[in-house]
């Protein structure tokens, strides 16, 4: 084990070419198929990337367990996640900023509210149209629908997530105090919150297919309304997979209550994606 | 110093040279037009001051502070009160230009209290002006010797056209002077944008929106500008002329091109109005519509799917062979009625009378070695409205 | 923050692997620095050769060469090569080999996310490239991507936006390793108020980039959901707007022209202290200055919308926000002059480019501010005057920077001196070229030539023809510079460490050309 001051500069570095090429597979077979292709390429693609993942985590992780790493390199890979995190924190609020400049801007100039030519809009373009929001516009794009309301599975998927941040924390305090094996147990209940959520929110869209006829192409409030909680569904999925990985590693007696970055990281990782619901369900779904 | 000297006398043959071949912007014919002009020759002038002092300074400290004429550095690096001065000077100036600025561009905004309204409506590639008023509508495109001549490799003798060249239409707009003028701006596919540098008159064509602008005219004359929006293939190709003239002759010309008018002349084509006419109900040669769609298919399809039928692979599809157009009447008749949403195919119902799409969907199906055989009468057309 | 120690490496310090694979496998900064400048050279090329194809389609009007389609094609992609090919890896290159060696750290933070960042880049522009060669050709709808005319585009679309997605991944990478090896690899004692200011400049480029290249991420993959997936953000009969996709748009765009040249202030301010053998006039305030150009970065975005027909307070705001960044440049131009006023000048290669930055910076910038006011604009949007105003700030802006910080430390890279004949050659033909290519524009777009046409009237004949002329007199000057580069990597006279008489910095302190390691033991004058 080197001191740990020392500064940590590895060899030469297989994985990321493997990345990109598994990347630019991944890409080019999924634009392929949106042209109309097959997805086999894809496939690939993705393939090679989740061996990349595999095999670059485990050189790292094993790295991390020989204490090849410095409170040096600790903190690099602490900034690393936390600007990731806010990096991912600008990409929701793209979709975010649409929802909002939907329904403060757009529906209301569409109803010929507002200066300029907002009413000439209205009443020549759209006669008739009155916007409310949730809105499918002045065409009523994808025919009438129900929109989803907050009571019910959103609201329990509210409270399945808030939970499980809490169980988080729990297992955060436990591997602090060195208590793996309690760290172990919060997390698995961390992680069936967390999948218990996207199987909720799955079944949600479902409902929504199938009952209320609202989909992606359901006008501007399907477009917000399915890529604001479909990319943070998957954002779930993905901090669900870490957490589970994190908790498998604790099993294997990985983490002590000094070493445990991976565990925080994926934590950090956590807590975003709860705020984000928390926002969704605000801005989404009640208001 | 020579270098410097010799630089700056080329510099100054440069400007003007560019001041007097007509190099500046127009001082335009609206009130408007001729405010922005004064804040853009206000502003040219202060930038040209700021620049000249800044560069001045900098120049005399290169040739003074130099090594070789035996310069020793000093070593001061810091002092806040010329760092305020600096900071504060700058934004003097930025409020004294901000001040008239916002004055015009308020007035600029004010569009109440119209005497006339236009809708203009940007296509891929071709206005259509509907006098809102009078019930006047037709449709504006590049003049068709000028089209002819643009054409790859055409190797036409530019130099006849003047320089005019690219911006002369087959069917202007005619407005009044001496009275506010409201344009209702939108589109009917992409994003266009509607300019007249002497009216400074330049408002974005946005789909599913309609935006306001207005221009007072003060003197009789023709003037001529661009769609300035990236708007696909043909974005440079579809001028705007205006024509300004007198109020009396504005409505000599509104009398004679109002819908009831121009009911009886046979060739609505290139008033683009749709109105139904008495041709459409008999029964139409075979020789006759091959005729009239050649003609129709060269002004309104061939833009896209080009003269010879071969469209451009990727962008355009081929009429040529096209399963559609030697296909099922009804698809065929569906797709140019009706258009294909999300695609450049727009819906030609509006644009075309009976006749017309009648004579270029037969044409499609028996030109460009499509030998489909059958004929589309303008009364089948007529059903469908 | 633990910088205590960073001398010590875990492996035994040997110079670069052997063969090939060097390159591939390689988590050595400068190495992977000089990858990314290599690439940047080469995509240079490749975006000049299509500026190259527009220049000469526009020499004489009518349409001689090239189809209308494909020329708006080529457009869209020198932009889009230009500025996520040249500008962006160039300055990142320019990080990963000057920002260790400046601030006394031993490499990169994160090595192995380095090496990726790098790599992504050629896969990213393999996929981007290739679509020229798709049915329909390749994206033609400008580098602004506005729907719903991008929607229009062939096979090439997804591709396009896959490539962008991909290119993100690598800045945002990029940029987070430079966050964390600025604020956690400084040599001991080092404050945030010691570091160079091509460190500081960097440091708030990479927050820039870090904040809005996922807003560019959202806002085509929005585009991609338009088109593929039934959504209607952008589309009026589903209640969306194709204006919104501009307002998202410049959200990541305006910042991200501030991206293309906060590092190149960073590189003048190193420059121009060397050349007049003074220190640099107003440290803390070109920090300060370079702070608020960033923050104001944020809120002036929709000037290059002023014709969409925003509400009119919107427009008042977006003007005044706008002309308020002259003040913080203007403090930037006004400190350079400064610290070369009362200096000991010479003039080499660097600081020629560095002066010649200035000049024609300072003119792209004002003609910025004419662009600012909002009644005016409404005259030269979308006119050629704005593309003279852009390219006069990333030509002889950015690129110039990019030159200048070559000749600087060409031979802390390679060893030996540069041809300093040839590189003044090289400055004087390119900006005699650079003008007669770009001040022309100004007028025709005054006079009314729109932009992104490839046919025009008559009477934007000769300016054009001029700034014809112009474009392939300054595109072949450029293998000057290319030769002038490989001369030097070959051999030459020998640098000393310092190089310059009146360098100052850690990189100076090291021998030429810098070891491959540097730094191993942190250097001692800070703590
Ligand atoms: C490196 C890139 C870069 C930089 C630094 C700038 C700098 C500035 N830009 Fe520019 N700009 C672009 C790249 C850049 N721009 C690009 C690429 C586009 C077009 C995009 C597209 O449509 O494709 C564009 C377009 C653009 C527009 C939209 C035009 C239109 O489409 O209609 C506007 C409008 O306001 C604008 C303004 C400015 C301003 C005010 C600055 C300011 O930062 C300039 C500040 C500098 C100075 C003012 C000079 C120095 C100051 C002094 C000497 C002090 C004294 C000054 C005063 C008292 C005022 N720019
Ligand atoms: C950093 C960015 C950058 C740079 C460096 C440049 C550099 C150049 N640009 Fe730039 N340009 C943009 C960014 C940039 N541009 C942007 C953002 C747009 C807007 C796009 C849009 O509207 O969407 C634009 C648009 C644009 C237009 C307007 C097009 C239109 O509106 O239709 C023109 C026209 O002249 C032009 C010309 C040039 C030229 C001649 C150069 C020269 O400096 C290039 C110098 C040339 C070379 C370096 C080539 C060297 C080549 C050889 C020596 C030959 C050998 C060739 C090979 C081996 C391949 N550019
Ligand atoms: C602005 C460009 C444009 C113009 C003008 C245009 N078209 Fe089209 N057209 C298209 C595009 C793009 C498609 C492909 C639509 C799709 O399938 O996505 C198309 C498709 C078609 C097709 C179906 C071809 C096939 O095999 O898929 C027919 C038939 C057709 N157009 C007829 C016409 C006629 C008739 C006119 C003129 C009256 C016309 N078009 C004018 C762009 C245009
Ligand atoms: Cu219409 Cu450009
Ligand atoms: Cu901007």
């Amino acid at each position: 084990m080197s001191s740990p001051s020392s500064y940590y500069i590895p060899h030469e570095a297989k994985w990321p070419i493997v990345g990109s090429i598994a990347l630019f597979t991944f890409f080019a077979g999924f634009a392929s198929l949106l042209n109309g292709g097959s997805w086999y390429l894809m496939a690939i693609g993705a393939a090679i990337l989740v061996y990349m993942m595999v095999g670059w985590f485990g050189e790292v992780i094993a790295e991390s367990e020989n204490g090849t790493y410095s409170a040096q390199v600790d903190v690099s890979f602490r900034m690393a996640m936390m600007w990731f995190i806010f990096s991912e924190v600008m990409f929701f609020g793209a979709f975010f900023g649409a929802l909002f400049y939907a329904r403060t801007f757009s529906g209301p100039w569409l109803s010929g509210i507002g200066e300029g030519g907002a009413s000439a809009t209205n009443a020549v373009l759209w006669s008739g149209f009155d916007y409310v929001w949730p809105t499918n516009g002045p065409q009523k794009l994808g025919g009438s629908y129900e929109p989803m309301s907050w009571l019910g599975l959103p609201l329990i998927n509210t409270a399945l997530l808030l939970t499980s941040g809490v169980t988080c924390t729990i297992a955060h305090h436990a591997i602090k105090h060195g208590d793996r094996a309690k760290m172990v147990k919060f997390l698995l209940a961390t992680c069936v919150l967390g999948f218990l959520f996207v199987g909720l929110q799955i079944l949600e869209y479902w409902e929504a297919y199938s009952h209320l006829n609202l989909k992606m192409s359901t006008g501007i409030y399907g477009s917000t309304f399915f890529l604001l909680t479909g990319f943070h569904g998957f954002h779930v999925c993905m901090g669900a997979i870490i957490l589970l990985i994190v908790m498998f590693r604790g099993t294997r007696k990985h983490f002590s209550a000094t070493n445990h970055f991976a565990f925080e990281a994926a934590a950090w990782y956590w807590h975003f994606v709860d705020v984000v619901w928390l926002g969704l369900f605000i801005f989404v779904y009640i208001l | 110093m020579s270098l410097i000297s010799r630089v700056s006398v080329a510099a100054m043959l440069l400007v003007s040279m560019a001041a007097c071949t007509g190099n500046n912007m127009p001082v335009g014919v609206t009130p408007i037009s001729k405010e922005v002009y004064g804040l853009h020759m206000m502003i040219f002038w202060i930038c040209c001051v700021i620049g000249a002092a800044v560069f001045a300074v900098m120049f005399y400290s290169m040739f003074k502070h130099r090594k070789s004429k035996g310069a020793v550095a000093a070593d001061f690096h810091e002092s806040t009160l010329v760092e305020i001065i600096w900071t504060a000077a700058p934004l003097v100036i930025l409020v004294a230009m901000a001040i008239p600025a916002a004055k015009t561009l308020i007035a600029m905004e004010d569009t109440s209290d119209a005497d006339v309204t236009i809708k203009v409506t940007g296509y891929q590639w071709k206005w259509q002006y509907e006098y809102l008023d009078s019930g006047i509508s037709f449709f504006s495109t590049l003049d068709a010797e000028h089209n002819a001549a643009r054409q790859v490799g055409a190797g036409i003798d530019l130099t006849k056209f003047g320089d005019n060249y690219l911006k002369e239409v087959d069917n202007p707009l005619v407005v009044p002077i001496g009275k506010k003028i409201r344009f209702l701006h939108t589109s009917a596919d992409v994003i266009h944008s509607w300019w007249v540098p002497d009216l400074a008159v330049k408002k974005d064509a946005i789909p599913g929106f309609i935006n306001e602008n207005w221009a007072f005219i003060e003197t009789e004359g023709t003037y001529r500008g661009k769609c300035t929006e990236l708007c696909g293939r043909d974005h440079g190709f579809m001028p705007v002329v205006v024509e300004a003239v007198s109020e009396e002759k504005y409505n000599e010309w509104v009398a004679e091109n109002t819908p009831a008018a121009i009911v009886a002349e046979s060739d609505a084509a290139t008033a683009g109005t749709v109105e139904a006419s008495a041709d459409d109900d008999r029964e139409w040669s075979m020789d006759e519509l091959m005729a009239k769609g050649e003609t129709v298919y060269n002004q309104a399809c061939a833009a896209c799917h080009q003269a010879n039928g071969q469209g451009l692979p990727g962008a355009f599809p081929a009429i040529a062979g096209s399963a559609i157009a030697t296909g099922d009447v009804d698809a065929h008749i569906n797709i140019v009625y009706a258009g294909k949403p999300g695609s450049a195919m727009a819906a030609f119902a509006g644009q075309l009378d009976n006749a017309e799409m009648a004579s270029v969907l037969t044409y499609q199906r028996n030109a460009f070695g499509n030998t489909v055989g059958d004929t589309i009468q303008p009364s089948a057309i007529k059903a469908l409205r | 923050m633990s910088t205590a120690a960073a001398g010590h490496h875990d492996h035994d310090d040997h110079g670069p692997a052997k063969g090939w694979t060097r390159w591939l496998y390689t988590t050595n900064h400068k190495d992977i620095g000089t990858l990314y400048l290599l690439f940047s050279l080469v995509m240079f090329f490749i975006g000049g050769g299509m500026a190259l194809i527009i220049r000469a389609e526009l020499f004489q009007p009518g349409l001689q060469l090239v189809d209308p389609l494909f020329f708006n094609s080529m457009t869209t992609m020198h932009a889009l090569v230009m500025i996520f090919g040249v500008v962006m890896p160039a300055f990142v290159g320019l990080a990963n080999w000057m920002i260790p060696m400046m601030i006394g750290g031993p490499d990169m933070a994160l090595p192995r996310l380095n090496n990726w960042s790098f790599w992504i880049m050629p896969f990213a522009f393999l996929l981007l490239l290739s679509t020229l060669f798709m049915e329909g050709g390749g994206p033609a709808g400008g580098w602004t991507l506005y729907a719903p005319l991008s929607l229009q585009g062939g096979d090439s679309f997804a591709f396009v936006i896959f490539s962008i997605h991909f290119m993100g991944i690598s800045s945002v990478m990029g940029s987070i390793n430079i966050v964390a090896t600025i604020f956690n690899m400084r040599a001991p004692g080092m404050t945030l108020m010691q570091m160079p200011l091509f460190v500081w400049t960097w440091l708030i480029t990479a927050y820039l980039l870090i904040a809005v290249i996922p807003v560019l991420a959202g806002a085509v993959t929005m585009l991609l959901t338009d088109r593929f997936f039934g959504t209607s953000f952008f589309n009026a009969a589903g209640g969306g707007d194709p204006v919104m996709y501009q307002h998202i748009f410049w959200f990541f765009g305006h910042p991200e022209v501030y991206i293309l040249i906060l590092p190149a202030f960073g590189i003048i301010s190193s420059i121009i202290p060397t050349f007049a053998r003074k220190p640099l006039f107003g440290y803390a305030s070109m920090v300060y200055a370079t702070g608020s150009i960033a923050f104001l970065s944020f809120i002036v975005w929709a000037h290059h919308m002023f014709t969409v027909g925003m509400p009119l307070a919107g427009e008042m705001f977006f003007m005044f926000a706008t002309m308020m960044i002259s003040v913080p440049t203007g403090v930037k131009v006004f400190n350079w002059i400064a610290t070369m006023w009362r200096g000991s000048m010479t003039f080499e290669t660097p600081m020629l480019f560095a002066i010649g930055f200035l000049v024609m910076f300072t003119i792209g910038g004002l003609s910025g501010l004419m662009l600012a006011i909002t009644p005016a604009d409404i005259q030269y949007h979308d006119t050629y005057f704005v593309v003279a105003h852009f390219h006069y700030v990333l030509v002889p802006g950015a690129i110039y920077s990019i030159m200048a910080a070559t000749y600087y430390w060409l031979p802390k890279w390679t060893g030996n001196m540069y041809d300093e004949k040839w590189g003044k050659i090289h400055f004087w033909v390119s900006t005699v070229f650079l003008n007669v290519l770009f001040f022309p524009m100004h007028f025709v777009g005054l006079a009314g030539m729109p932009r992104r046409i490839p046919d025009y009237s008559l009477q934007f004949a000769d300016w054009n023809a001029v700034a014809s002329i112009g474009a392939f007199g300054f595109g072949f000057s450029q293998l000057i510079f290319v030769y002038v580069i490989f001369k030097c990597i070959k051999g030459g006279e020998k640098a000393t460490s310092e190089v310059w008489e009146g360098a100052d910095g850690l990189e100076w302190t090291v021998p030429s050309p810098a070891p491959y390691h540097t730094f191993e033991k942190p250097p001692a004058q800070f703590s």
